[in-house]
């Protein structure tokens, strides 16, 4: 309970491994169908992870929302067998079948007993290609998003991340997040839902990561029953390629509470960016890491300012930013910006030692490895490495790339990528003596 | 030794673990006990050169002199400073240089740390964590900057939330006159503002030591080393004699009751009712398992007979659910909950939960219905040794908590052994338990609200 790092939604920084420990294969299966598989029979457990590019950022203006509801009632009904039998069967051969939908990507995840595993990619397969979405479970699954979404009117971290978000990307479809609003969720229909999971899904944007007890063989077999008979292509257009419009921006939402919560963020690097790594090892020292961070130190250790602070590096599909967030008592809140400031400041006028930087590169290699203990987590990476086009080596490379990252490199890259000037900075709360600007 | 007999070695093994599938544990830990005292539990799983080190101190919140809650919390906080020998902060310094991962926890019942570090790394975060346990150095500045990150952690976690103070105010009445679990983990507000370094290092003084502690070694590792390094790193730390702890089963008279919060930021309202049961401390072992497959029939997720019946079929409810808790020292807690769908009162939800409870009172378990839930959970005991970290978390709990391993171990065949009458049985006397405290989530304005 002493400090839950900050979440900053899913992608935020992605630790590769480190690969002695896991042998990653490239599977095909026997109609072309690729995903990647790490074996591992010590249980009986199969886990899947897969994705489709292309998420909420393509949600029609009017149905906000569209790629969420879709994922919500996906597993709520397929081919022959209506919603409550369908989920009963889930329960019953304790098979997890569930998707989500990011900006970037429609992505889902399969969890199942050796045993139950060709059930398990056949309710997959129904779910992808045969989705019901019968009135009874689309209307209900709508009646619990929207009353998530009115909760989350409310919530201080949810409050300012949308304000911040809308403020970067006016326009694009990255300014509203994948639940959509509650008249935007309301207007989805039955037709939409069909149309998202035919024009959406498809062989030509699917990734697959598997992690567990099954072989090449037995694999190939099971991807072409789960996904064999999607379509070759989808059918649509990603959202043009844009960029964080941060103005430095100090922006005031209130609500009578005692702490505000604080974030801020500007444009940033996309992942296959070449600096990327530079990029990341020096936002370790600035604002990441759990317990050794400048932020940490200048905010929660120096001065008890907040409970919780970091930053992020968040580099998405059509955009790259660096966002963090803390929270303090609304009478600290100018002193808590003014240090944040002045980090940002320290490092993007190359303030850093060589010391630091040793430490940040330990770090960052060291704990490749540490997220390597469960199937699901080995099947995410497995998706991740394919989504950011890594390479089947990258476990083996990935270490070397940060550790390549020299002293000058960090020092380049904080004064081209970090602008205190132009930090965008939203607080949900009372502030006292916060005079908002813009 | 040569493949061919690791092949048949380990083929033997499976078919001893197959022959004896009904005595065919959970976890299968390694445990032995230092001279000291101090407990040790290994659970070697070699997926990742990886290794989870975790020290669990059989001290939480409940454990704190009147007028100090929050104190095992803000000790927490600074077990985090320094000693003579890693002083300033060189403890997470250390951690982070070497690629590890780290953090602790207080709960009720126990306070805990933990490193995940490669697997090589052990002896390192060892060394550390032993020197800790009795050297901890602190000075009065540090304890009151730390003290306002905590009060900031209770803002976040407590006073911004409208449900988190609902449910504070809920457990106070619960367990009343001054029962340690009627106070909050974090501390009372003025109580946590007036903690000094005094109050802290008394705590650390009374709870810290071997005999009070439980370590708790997961991953890629052998239990012959694990043995090695724990006697050379904590087996030179004398015991403490610590007292054995006070029982904190709950006597208190209450008659029921409601706890009622408004708030103009409450968008959803939400109801429980939370019912005083037996743990794992004082209930038979088959009534605590019943009460498990009780909390799942009726309230275990989407196809469950609340969900089904409330949610997708009348329905009232956005959601609603039931969960038991039997794994607190104390007492055990039976919850249900619902959030009613917008313009739906919230008594006909409620009295709706009750037509449900009393269905299966009259009507008793449908067939398949037990063993359908029976099959599910021999399967989630496959689930949970899938990471890494599961066993150990779950059986640190368990010992933390003054509970059994055979409590973990042995539950598949305890839930084997579960019959129809027992789960309505269970039912029965959790509606007729008197000790029961309702909570409702409302807005400022009582819109929604028909009480």
């Amino acid at each position: 309970m002493k400090l839950k790092p900050l979440y900053l939604f899913i992608f935020a920084v992605l630790f590769p491994l480190n690969a002695y420990a896991v042998d990653v294969e490239r599977v095909i299966s026997p109609s072309g169908i690729e995903a990647w598989l790490v074996q591992d029979h010590s249980n009986p457990v199969v886990s899947v992870r897969f994705a489709f590019q292309g998420g909420s950022e393509l949600d029609p203006e009017d149905k906000k929302g569209l790629a969420n509801l879709a994922a919500s009632t996906m597993d709520e009904g397929a081919g022959d067998i209506d919603s409550q039998a369908f989920q009963q069967i889930l329960a019953d051969q304790s098979i997890t079948l569930r998707f989500e939908a990011g900006y970037d990507r429609f992505s889902g995840q399969v969890k199942t007993l050796t045993e139950n595993a060709d059930q398990a990619f056949d309710l997959l397969r129904l779910a992808l290609t045969k989705p019901r979405f019968d009135a009874e479970p689309v209307a209900r699954l709508k009646s619990q998003i929207i009353s998530g979404i009115r909760a989350s009117s409310e919530k201080p971290g949810k409050i300012a991340f949308n304000a911040l978000y809308e403020n970067l990307f006016p326009g694009h479809g990255y300014a509203s997040d994948s639940d959509g609003s509650v008249e935007s969720v309301e207007a989805i229909t039955q037709a939409d839902l069909k149309a998202f999971a035919e024009t959406r899904l498809a062989r030509g944007n699917l990734i697959v990561g598997v992690t567990g007890d099954v072989t090449p063989k037995q694999l190939g077999a099971l991807l072409d029953k789960a996904f064999g008979s999607l379509p070759a292509k989808p059918n649509f257009t990603h959202q043009p390629e844009t960029s964080a419009k941060a103005i430095g921006r100090l922006q005031v939402i209130d609500r009578k509470i005692p702490q505000s919560t604080i974030v801020f963020g500007h444009g940033g690097l996309k992942r296959d960016h070449p600096d990327y790594y530079a990029a990341l090892v020096m936002n370790h020292i600035v604002g990441g890491g759990s317990f050794t961070s400048r932020l940490y130190e200048e905010v929660r250790e120096k001065r008890g300012l907040a409970y919780s602070v970091g930053s992020s590096l968040y580099p998405m599909n059509l955009a790259g930013m660096i966002v963090g967030s803390a929270a303090t008592e609304n009478a600290r809140v100018s002193e808590t910006i003014d240090v944040i400031r002045a980090e940002w400041a320290r490092m993007a006028a190359g303030e850093v030692s060589q010391q630091e930087l040793d430490d940040a590169k330990t770090y960052v290699t060291g704990s490749f490895p540490l997220r390597f203990t469960s199937t699901d987590a080995i099947a995410q990476i497995l998706v991740a490495m394919q989504v950011n086009d890594l390479g089947l080596d990258y476990l083996d490379k990935r270490n070397a790339y940060i550790s390549s990252v020299t002293l000058e490199d960090v020092k380049r890259v904080a004064a081209e990528h970090l602008h205190p000037d132009l930090l965008d900075i939203i607080v949900v709360g009372r502030p006292a003596g916060i005079v908002p600007s813009h | 030794m040569s493949k061919a007999l690791a092949i048949v070695i380990s083929l033997f093994l499976v078919l001893i673990a197959a022959g004896n599938r009904a005595q065919a544990g959970v976890f299968n830990p390694h445990t032995f006990t230092l001279d000291n005292g101090m407990e040790v539990v290994v659970l070697p799983n070699h997926r990742a050169p990886v290794v989870l080190h975790m020290v669990w101190y059989k001290a939480g919140s409940t454990d704190e002199p009147k007028g100090k809650s929050g104190i095992a919390h803000l000790l927490e906080h600074l077990m985090f400073k320094g000693t003579p020998k890693f002083p300033n902060g060189e403890f997470s310094k250390r951690v982070a240089q070497h690629g590890g991962q780290e953090n602790a926890f207080t709960s009720l019942d126990y306070t805990g740390y933990y490193q995940t570090v490669a697997s090589d790394r052990l002896e390192m975060v060892m060394e550390l964590e032993a020197d800790r346990m009795t050297n901890l150095v602190l000075n009065a500045e540090d304890v009151a900057t730390e003290r306002a990150v905590v009060l900031e952690e209770r803002n976040q976690r407590i006073e911004n939330k409208p449900a988190a103070r609902l449910n504070e105010k809920a457990l106070q009445k619960l367990y009343p006159q001054g029962h340690p679990y009627g106070r909050p983990v974090i501390g009372w507000r003025d109580e946590l503002a007036a903690l000094t370094r005094e109050d802290a290092l008394s705590f650390y003084k009374t709870n810290y030591a071997p005999d009070n502690a439980i370590l708790v070694v997961a991953g890629d590792v052998k239990v012959d080393d694990v043995k090695r390094l724990a006697e050379r790193y904590y087996g030179p730390i004398a015991k403490a004699g610590v007292n054995k702890r006070p029982s904190i089963i709950s006597l208190g008279d209450i008659q029921g009751g409601e706890t009622v919060l408004r708030d103009p930021r409450v968008k959803q309202i939400s109801w429980s009712e939370n019912i005083i049961q037996p743990s794992l401390t004082n209930g038979d072992p088959t009534r605590v398992v019943a009460l498990e497959i009780l909390a799942e029939l009726l309230g275990g997720g989407g196809t469950s007979r609340l969900y089904r019946a409330l949610v997708i079929e009348q329905p009232l409810a956005d959601s609603v659910g039931t969960y038991y808790d039997s794994s607190q020292r104390g007492d055990g807690r039976f919850v249900f909950y619902a959030s009613p769908r917008p313009g739906v009162p919230l008594a006909q939800l409620t009295q709706a939960v009750r037509d449900e409870v009393q269905k299966l009172l009259d009507q008793g378990l449908k067939p398949d219905e037990l063993e359908k839930i029976k099959k599910r959970m021999q399967a989630d005991a496959i689930f949970s040794r899938d990471a890494m970290k599961t066993g150990a978390w779950t059986i640190g709990g368990v010992l933390a908590r003054e509970h059994k391993i055979d409590d973990i171990e042995k539950w598949p065949e305890r839930v084997m052994a579960v019959t129809e009458a027992d789960v309505v049985n269970a039912l029965k006397a959790v509606m007729a338990e008197p000790r029961r405290i309702v909570t409702k989530l409302l807005p400022a304005d009582k819109v929604g609200d028909s009480q």
